[in-house]
């Protein structure tokens, strides 16, 4: 048996400034199998393989291949040893042909045998399934064919090992099952393959062997026949089944009466959601719970615009508008404190006291600049209220930590007082302290009548602050989960796929 | 204290430069303040050189706000200013007479059409994301022979005291007009940024266009917005030119002044990639570069090297403003003290995070 593993990682340990990203984790790979990796964002699942192809080098623990300690300095010395990566975002050049993709920078010489190249590509690309002529454009293959090409490029030469870092996030159902298709004939050639994904049921279509990752450190390995899929989020999220977890400190909110605050039919975006029914009241605080890519976020963008809205009508009080861009919604009393902090929040280079003003003075108008004193005073209260730690209203927003920028972010819609507040993952990334007193903030706010929209990764704080969740799944929503009864094992159940409501067009 | 220091510091480079041409000036012959009064106006070096780059500051201040909310540089703004003052020409040359209130109709007929050349370029770029050096390199192509044609394939003369008076001195007045010009056109900036949220704006945009979105900025508005604003800076700087000249010279007309506005721009300390501006500090780098072309002619370089001796300079300027000496620069300062504010702390922190997965990306490049 000892034979067929191919990659032991023993005691990996690496740290960051600041951050712990992998304590003492262990994994195995073995000839001819398909292991995915899998964990939630932040667990350490992307530095694990950046310290298997050498990105980063460990702190402690040691990897052998084959038997043989190595100690890799870069992914070009990995590749080398026969440990070839496929990344997310496809790194190849668009612009050169199949063929030049899946030798350029091989060739010993300065020279190029064309023939001979097209001929081995041809043989590669036939042998593997992968429908593609050499001398095409890459551009002109479908995402998935292109996929393939950089998986025919990583595993040519005697490869070994190869790893697949979310290689399905971009591909439809179709494109995914051909590259399955692939993997299956890699993996009976004896390539071991590690697979990341956080995608539940295409681990369990591919995958022979589990390894659980939470907060850098190893869950688990387990074989994928015997951990049944609401385990397996269980270990993901680092609760075991029958927790049912403590206290729940909110006041029931079940019995609103009168008209929501919000309320869409049938809304749904060009980034794929698919349409969903969706209200809110006055004072309520719900959630959005699922997996991430579960189109959780897609979903509260649609409500607030953030992606170009492609149907379903929406009503504010009652009142029937339509939302074509956020500052329709902002108009409408919405707030929104996107997923992405520093891609769609911070303006990075501007001062905090800009970035606090910035919603409420857009909504004032173009030609209705806040005085400097008023800008001034709007900034030091909410750095008082919120309690941001800044050396000044001028200092640049990057310049704060993670925690103190989302605080900002916050403050700036807390200064436009919104009726309905959605706040998608305000405490990811910050630290426990914070995240407490975004909680008790969130709970302030709906004592004062504002509603709000809770998303988190973490289940708990969802439970502890949201009176109704709507749960998704691949992209619709698969439940809804009232006040009365509501356990972690229950909304483990809806994500996992105990769906009360099936999930199709 | 701190704000002083703060907005301060990246007016640091303009103003040494400046400081060093001066002193350059100076060491060659302590006359280059003196001053003479000739026909009742002042002449003398600062005077020239305050005439000479009247031009080149409006544009370098248009050119700013472009930057700034697109993350490019307009480069047809010389060939725009040949356009809008062949049509400032034609409405004067068409009239009976010229009056002021014809040469005030001509001017604003200029504006328009730059306004319509800023939009022209604007949506090229905010609407169809056509990168700006490229959308704005049709005009820059085509631009001269459109004045050309406007001109009715002349050099129109403008024979006239009116328009001679303002591109010279007026009477009564101590001070040569196109300075006034350039002084009232800098208030009307000034009060433009104050009253509007245009520095806001051009800025979020510029750092951060997604963020801005779901502030409820729209992006292609302000950039459209700052590219018509360019368009008028065009107009006012071919008006203040064609005066000066005294004729429309389509093909030489604010010649090359488009890579000078650029170069203004970044020697104000503004970042050519966007975001935040400094329109006081393009301003000091469009009076530095034309005390710089006047320090050459000062100090008798030959006017066939005069070109090659300035862009040496320049190349020194750029490189003592890069991000990398100014990074080693800034750590040869700090390394000495020893207690570091948190917020540096955490910013380093985060540059960790973020400089790990770029190293990585730059060694799998093939």
């Amino acid at each position: 048996m000892h034979t067929q593993i191919v990659l032991e990682m023993r005691g990996i340990s690496k740290a960051f400034p600041g951050v712990r990203a992998l304590h003492n984790v262990d994994f195995t790979l073995r000839r001819g199998e398909v292991h995915a990796l899998m964990g939630e964002n932040g667990a350490g699942k992307s530095t694990l393989i950046k310290v298997m192809t050498g990105v980063y080098a460990k702190d402690a623990g040691r990897i052998t291949i084959d038997g043989a300690t190595i100690h890799f300095r870069s992914p070009q010395e990995a590749q080398n040893f026969g440990v070839g990566t496929v990344y997310q975002e496809i790194s190849l050049c668009p612009n050169l042909t199949v063929a030049e993709n899946m030798f350029i920078g091989r060739g010993r010489r300065g020279f190029v045998n064309w023939n001979r190249m097209n001929g081995d590509a041809t043989r590669l690309l036939e042998s593997l399934c992968i429908p593609a002529r050499p001398t095409q454009e890459l551009s002109n293959c479908s995402l998935a064919v292109q996929q393939m090409i950089a998986i025919a490029r990583a595993v040519d030469m005697e490869c070994k090992i190869l790893i697949l870092d979310e290689p399905t996030s971009s591909l439809d159902e179709d494109e995914v099952r051909r590259l399955f298709a692939l993997m299956r004939e890699l993996k009976s050639r004896g390539v071991g393959i590690v697979f990341v994904t956080h995608f539940l049921d295409q681990v369990y279509e591919v995958s022979d062997r589990i390894t659980v990752l939470r907060d850098g450190e190893l869950v688990g390995e387990y074989a994928a026949s015997s951990l049944p899929q609401i385990e397996l989020v269980a270990k993901m999220l680092g609760k075991e089944l029958g927790d049912v977890a403590g206290i729940r400190n909110r006041r029931p909110r079940t019995a609103e009466s009168g008209i929501p605050v919000f309320e869409a039919t049938g809304l749904s975006s060009a980034a794929g959601v698919r349409p969903f029914d969706f209200s809110i009241h006055k004072g309520e605080v719900n959630g959005f719970a699922g997996l991430l890519g579960s189109g959780r976020s897609e979903s509260v963008r649609a409500i607030y615009a953030a992606d170009k809205v492609t149907g379903g009508s929406v009503r504010v009080n009652g009142k029937s508008v339509r939302i074509g861009k956020p500052i329709q919604a902002m108009k409408l009393g919405i707030g929104y404190l996107p997923e992405d902090r520093k891609g769609d929040g911070i303006i990075a280079e501007l001062s905090v006291r800009e970035n606090i003003i910035l919603a409420l003075q857009v909504m004032e108008g173009f030609f209705k600049p806040f005085s400097r004193k008023q800008a001034e005073a709007f900034a030091d209260e909410y750095i008082r209220l919120l309690n941001i730690k800044t050396p000044s209203t001028g200092t640049p927003i990057k310049a704060l930590s993670g925690g103190n920028q989302q605080k900002v972010i916050l403050a700036r819609w807390l200064l436009t007082h919104p009726e309905y507040l959605i706040l998608d993952e305000p405490t990811r990334g910050i630290d426990v302290g914070t995240k407490v007193e975004i909680q008790k903030l969130v709970l302030k706010l709906a004592e004062e009548g504002v509603s709000v929209t809770f998303i988190s990764s973490e289940i708990e704080e969802m439970l502890r602050t949201c009176s109704r969740l709507i749960v998704m799944r691949d992209r619709c929503v698969v439940g809804e989960l009232e006040d009365s009864g509501l356990t972690q094992n229950d909304v483990m159940h809806v994500i996992a796929g105990g769906a009360e409501k099936p999930c199709d067009e | 204290m701190r704000r002083v220091k703060a907005t301060g510091f990246h007016l640091l480079l303009p103003l040494s430069v400046l400081a060093f041409l001066v002193v350059v000036n100076v060491i060659k012959g302590v006359d280059y303040f003196s001053l003479s009064v000739i026909n009742g106006a002042l002449y003398g070096n600062i005077p020239n050189i305050l005439f000479g780059a009247s031009e080149l500051v409006v544009l370098a201040v248009g050119m700013t706000l472009v930057t700034s909310s697109s993350g490019g540089q307009d480069i047809s703004v010389g060939v725009a200013g040949a356009i809008t003052s062949s049509v400032f020409v034609a409405i004067l040359l068409g009239a009976d007479k010229i009056t002021w209130w014809t040469i005030f109709a001509g001017f604003l007929a200029g504006c328009a059409v730059g306004v319509l050349i800023g939009a022209f370029n604007g949506s090229l770029v905010a609407v169809f994301k056509v990168q700006p050096m490229v959308a704005t390199l049709i005009l820059f192509t085509a631009g001269r022979s459109v004045a050309f044609l406007i001109d009715g394939k002349l050099s129109p003369i403008l024979a006239n005291d009116l328009t001679s008076r303002i591109g010279g001195v007026m009477p009564g007045v101590f001070i040569q007009t196109p300075i006034l010009l350039t002084a009232v056109f800098i208030a009307l900036i000034a009060l433009l940024l104050k009253t509007t949220n245009l520095k806001l704006y051009a800025q979020s945009v510029g750092v951060n266009e997604k963020a801005a979105r779901l502030n409820g900025i729209d992006p292609v508005a302000v950039k459209l917005l700052t590219f018509m604003l360019l368009g008028v800076c065009t107009a006012v700087a071919g008006f203040i030119a064609v005066c000066k000249a005294g004729r429309h010279d389509s093909v030489n007309l604010l010649k090359y002044i488009e890579m000078d506005a650029i170069l203004a721009v970044a020697i104000g300390g503004n970042a050519l990639g966007g975001g935040k501006f400094s329109v006081t500090g393009s301003i000091i780098g469009a009076y530095t570069i034309e005390v710089l072309n006047r320090t050459l002619l000062r100090l008798e370089v030959d006017t066939e090297a005069i070109k090659a001796v300035k862009a040496v300079f320049i190349i020194v300027l750029m490189v003592l403003a890069s991000p990398v000496v100014r990074g080693y620069l800034a750590n040869a300062v700090r390394r000495p003290r020893s207690g570091t504010q948190t917020g540096t702390v955490a910013e380093e922190a985060e540059d960790g995070w973020v400089s790990a997965p770029d190293a990585f990306r730059g060694r799998e490049a093939p």
